[in-house]
C-alpha cells in the first residue's frame, strides 16, 4: 500500500512583520519552513511505514526552491519525493491546487502501488483555508476524514480505517473504507528528527519534478486560470489606538480604581 | 535612444509594466501567470522581474496584482504623445463584449443567500445563527431571500429557529441517513439542492464540520470558496466581497469570486454578531425528499464523545468576560490570580499560544489564530505582548484591557484601556476593588 503525504513549503508567518512606515509586508529574511501541520501528516505516514511496511511518497506543489522541503522528507525516510512545479500551476487557489495534487496522486496510483491513504495537515499556516484536503478527497472520490487526532485501527488487508476526529467540544470515532484522505491535527503525534545518515543519504536522493507535460492537465483548470477566487485588494487591518491609564508601576491600587470607575461609567461590569 | 518615430497616424503608446519597490507581497506569481507573452520571470524572493523587451503593455499584470505593486512606465517621449492624444480628445469607443454578456446571463440564473445550519444530534451550532445575521444584510443588499439549509434527522425544529434568527425560507432535508454528519451524504444533499435552486451565496461556519463540507461542496460544484471571512459585503455588480486575514493575520485581503456561482464562504464562530431573535417569526419550509441510500454511504460514525463530560473543559468562546494570561505569567501557578479575577466577573481564564505551548494552560483555552476566536464583553490581556496571531482571535471583543510591563507591546494598540505595570500587583488590585464594590452594594 502506498501512503501519500502532501506537504507544503510556507513562509514562517509568525515572523512576518509589517513595515510601520510603508504599511507593506517585510518579507526579507523570512525563513521558509515545512507547514507545521504537514509535519504531523508526514510523521504519521512514516509510522505506517514502520508498522505495516507501507511505501511512502511525499508530494508538494510549489516553485523550484520547494525542493528543499521534499529533501527534508527524504531525510526523514520517505521512499519518493515529487515536486509538482510548472509556471502554469502558479497563482492557484485551493480549487486549482487540489486539481494538480489529485492528478499527481492518480498518477502515483497507476504507476506505483495502490494508494490507500492520503495524509494532509489540517491546514497551512499561510493560507489557513483547510480546503485543499477536502478538495483532493472529492476529486479522487476518496473517503474524507478531517481533523484526525488518532488512528485507532488500520486494517491494510481489509482496507478499512478507524479514526478519532477532533471537533468543537466533541470527538467522533469514524470508520471508513480505504482509500481515504485524512487531514491531521497536532495532537496526532510528535514528529521525528532526521538522523545524520538519513540526511546524508537524502542529499544524493532524487526529488522528481513533474511539470504539466507529465500531468497533462487542461490549462484552463489549473493555476490562475483555473482559480475561481482572486485577491482584489490587500490592506492593513484597522486598529483602534489604545488609551494608557494611570500609573501601573507607581500606583497599582489607584490605577485599578481608575479602571473600575471607567468600566462602571460605561456599565460594563456585572455589579 | 532609437525610439521609432511616430508615423503620420499617431499610435497610442502602451508603455511597459514596472515593479514598484517594496510593494510586492509574493502573492504566488499571479502576474507571471496572467502575462500572455511570458514577459515576467520570478526571482528567488517570489517577486516579478519584467523583461521590457517582451512586455507589450497589455496591463493584465497590473490589474491582477492585489498589492498594486506594478505600474505602467512610459518614456518621456511616450508621455508627450499621450498628452497630445489627450488634448486631441479622441473619444474611445466601448467594445461590446460578447463574453461578458454570456457571463452575466449565466450568473443571473443564481439568486438567493443560503446559510447552512450546522447541527449535531439536533443541537444547532451557534455560528449558524450568527451567519443568518450577516446573511440578512447580504440578502437585503441583493434584494433576494435569506434561506436556511437544514440537513439532519428529526431537525424540523431548526427551521423555526432559523426563521426566528432572520431566515424567510428553509430547505429541509430530513432522513435517517443524515442522522450523523458524514461528508458523502451531506455533500450529495447539498449539491442536489444547489443544482436545483441555484443560490448565489452560500455561507457555512468555519467549524470542523463546516470546513469539511464546504471544501467538498465547492470542489464538486467547481466554484470558489473563501475561508474564515471576517467581513462580507456586496459590490456594485452583485458580487460578494469576502474579506479575511492573510499572511497569518498580518494583512487583510478582499477575495472575489465574480465569474462563478455560488459564491461560497466560511466564517469562524464569534466573528459576526448574533442577530436579534424574534420568537414566533415564521417562514416557508421547502421539504426536499432527497435521500441517499444508506448502503451507498460507507463511512460509519461509531461514537460521538462529548468533551463536556470532562469536568475540566471550559468553553471560552461563549464567555462574556475573559481574563487571559501569556508569557508574562511566568509560571502555571500564577494563573490563580487570573482565576480569582475571572470568578469575580463571572468569566473564564484564557491563554495565549505561548502560555499553552509552555504547558501552563490546556489547548482549549487558547485564544488566537490557531486557537479560538472570542468576542466577550471584556477581554483582559495579562502579560500578553500581542502577537498578530493572538490579536486576530480577540480584537472583536467589545472592550480590551491590557496589562503589561512593556509600553511598546503591540497589545496596547488594540486595547481600549492599557495599564503599564506589574500584573502581579495590578490584577489583585482590580480583584480587590471589585470585591469592595460588591460588598458596598450589598450593604
Amino acid at each position: 500500500m502506498l501512503v501519500v503525504a502532501c506537504i507544503k513549503q510556507v513562509p514562517d508567518t509568525t515572523q512576518v512583520q509589517i513595515d510601520p512606515v510603508t504599511n507593506t509586508l517585510v518579507r526579507e529574511g523570512i525563513p521558509f519552513i515545512v507547514n507545521p501541520y504537514d509535519t504531523h501528516a508526514l510523521e504519521e505516514a512514516l509510522r505506517l511505514k514502520d508498522r505495516f511496511g507501507c511505501k511512502v511518497a511525499a508530494i508538494s506543489m510549489g516553485p523550484p526552491n520547494a525542493e528543499a522541503t521534499l529533501r527534508k522528507a527524504l531525510a526523514l525516510g520517505v521512499d519518493m519525493a515529487i515536486l509538482l512545479s510548472d509556471r502554469v500551476f502558479g497563482g492557484a487557489d485551493t480549487l486549482a491546487t487540489s486539481n494538480v495534487l489529485s492528478a499527481a496522486i492518480r498518477k502515483l496510483h497507476t504507476e506505483a502501488d495502490e494508494v490507500g491513504l492520503v495524509l494532509c495537515g489540517k491546514q497551512t499556516i499561510d493560507g489557513d483555508t483547510a480546503q485543499v484536503g477536502p478538495g483532493i478527497a472529492t476529486r479522487l472520490a476518496y473517503h474524507q476524514l478531517t481533523l484526525v487526532d488518532r488512528i485507532d485501527n488500520l486494517d491494510v488487508g481489509g482496507k478499512r480505517i478507524r479514526v478519532s476526529r477532533k471537533l468543537e467540544g466533541r470527538h467522533e470515532i469514524v470508520e471508513a473504507p480505504l482509500p481515504a484522505m485524512l487531514t491531521v491535527v497536532r495532537e496526532l503525534n510528535r514528529p521525528r528528527y532526521p538522523r545524520v545518515p538519513m540526511r546524508l543519504a537524502a542529499a544524493d536522493a532524487q526529488v522528481e519534478v513533474w511539470n504539466n507535460q507529465v500531468l497533462k492537465l487542461d490549462e484552463q483548470a489549473i493555476g490562475l486560470k483555473g482559480s475561481p477566487t482572486w485577491v482584489s485588494k490587500i490592506f492593513s487591518p484597522e486598529r483602534a489606538k489604545g488609551e494608557i491609564i494611570g500609573d501601573g508601576y507607581g500606583d497599582p491600587e489607584g490605577t485599578a480604581a481608575l479602571l473600575i470607575d471607567k468600566l462602571l461609567a460605561k456599565d460594563m461590569l456585572p455589579l | 535612444m532609437t525610439e521609432p518615430q511616430p508615423q503620420p497616424k499617431v499610435k497610442k503608446p502602451r508603455g511597459k509594466a514596472r515593479l514598484l519597490e517594496g510593494k510586492c507581497i509574493a502573492c504566488g506569481a499571479r502576474c507571471q501567470s496572467v502575462c500572455p507573452v511570458n514577459a515576467i520571470e520570478m526571482n528567488d524572493a517570489g517577486e516579478p522581474v519584467v523583461i521590457p523587451e517582451k512586455c507589450i503593455g497589455c496591463v493584465k499584470c497590473i490589474k491582477i496584482c492585489p498589492a498594486s505593486a506594478l505600474e505602467m512606465f512610459f518614456t518621456p517621449e511616450e508621455l508627450k504623445i499621450l498628452e497630445q492624444l489627450a488634448a486631441a480628445a479622441t473619444p474611445v469607443e466601448e467594445e461590446v463584449d460578447e463574453e461578458a454578456a454570456a457571463l452575466a446571463k449565466k450568473l443571473a440564473a443564481y439568486r438567493g443567500v443560503w446559510v447552512f445550519v450546522e447541527q449535531t444530534e439536533g443541537e444547532p451550532a451557534k455560528v449558524s445563527w450568527e451567519l443568518l445575521g450577516v446573511g440578512a444584510q447580504l440578502a437585503a443588499s441583493l434584494g433576494v431571500e435569506l434561506c436556511a439549509l437544514v440537513i439532519g434527522e428529526k431537525v424540523e425544529h431548526l427551521c423555526a429557529e432559523a426563521f426566528a434568527h432572520g431566515a424567510s425560507k428553509a430547505y429541509l432535508v430530513d432522513a435517517p441517513v443524515y442522522r450523523n454528519y458524514r461528508t458523502e451524504a451531506y455533500l450529495e444533499a447539498c449539491c442536489h439542492l444547489i443544482a436545483k435552486h441555484k443560490p448565489e451565496v452560500i455561507l457555512m461556519g468555519a467549524t470542523g464540520m463546516g470546513r469539511d463540507l464546504a471544501g467538498a461542496v465547492a470542489t464538486r460544484v467547481a466554484t470558489g470558496l473563501t475561508a474564515d471571512c471576517t467581513g462580507l459585503g456586496i459590490d456594485d455588480k452583485r458580487n460578494l466581497m469576502q474579506t479575511r486575514p492573510a499572511f497569518g493575520g498580518n494583512i487583510m485581503a478582499t477575495i472575489m469570486c465574480d465569474k462563478f456561482r455560488p459564491q461560497m464562504a466560511t466564517v469562524r464562530p464569534n466573528v459576526m454578531p448574533m442577530p436579534e431573535c424574534r420568537e414566533g417569526a415564521t417562514g416557508t419550509i421547502i421539504r426536499e425528499d432527497f435521500v441517499v441510500p444508506e448502503e451507498n454511504i460507507l463511512t460509519k460514525v461509531i461514537e460521538i464523545i462529548h468533551d463536556t463530560k470532562n469536568k475540566s473543559h471550559v468553553d471560552i468562546t461563549g464567555a462574556e468576560f475573559i481574563v487571559s494570561g501569556g508569557r508574562g505569567m511566568m509560571a502555571p501557578e500564577n494563573f490563580a490570580i487570573l482565576k480569582e479575577l475571572a470568578e469575580e466577573l463571572g468569566g473564564v481564564v484564557g491563554a495565549s499560544r505561548s502560555a499553552v505551548d509552555a504547558g501552563w494552560m490546556p489547548v482549549d483555552r487558547q485564544v488566537g489564530q490557531t486557537g479560538k476566536t472570542v468576542r466577550p464583553k471584556i477581554y483582559i490581556a495579562c502579560g500578553i505582548s500581542g502577537a498578530i496571531q493572538h490579536l486576530v482571535g480577540m480584537q472583536d471583543s467589545d472592550m480590551v484591557i491590557a496589562i503589561n510591563r512593556d509600553r511598546q507591546a503591540p497589545i496596547f494598540e488594540v486595547a481600549t484601556y492599557g495599564i503599564v505595570g506589574d500584573l502581579f500587583q495590578v490584577v489583585p488590585a482590580i480583584t480587590k476593588r471589585i470585591r469592595e464594590l460588591k460588598q458596598q452594594r450589598t450593604h
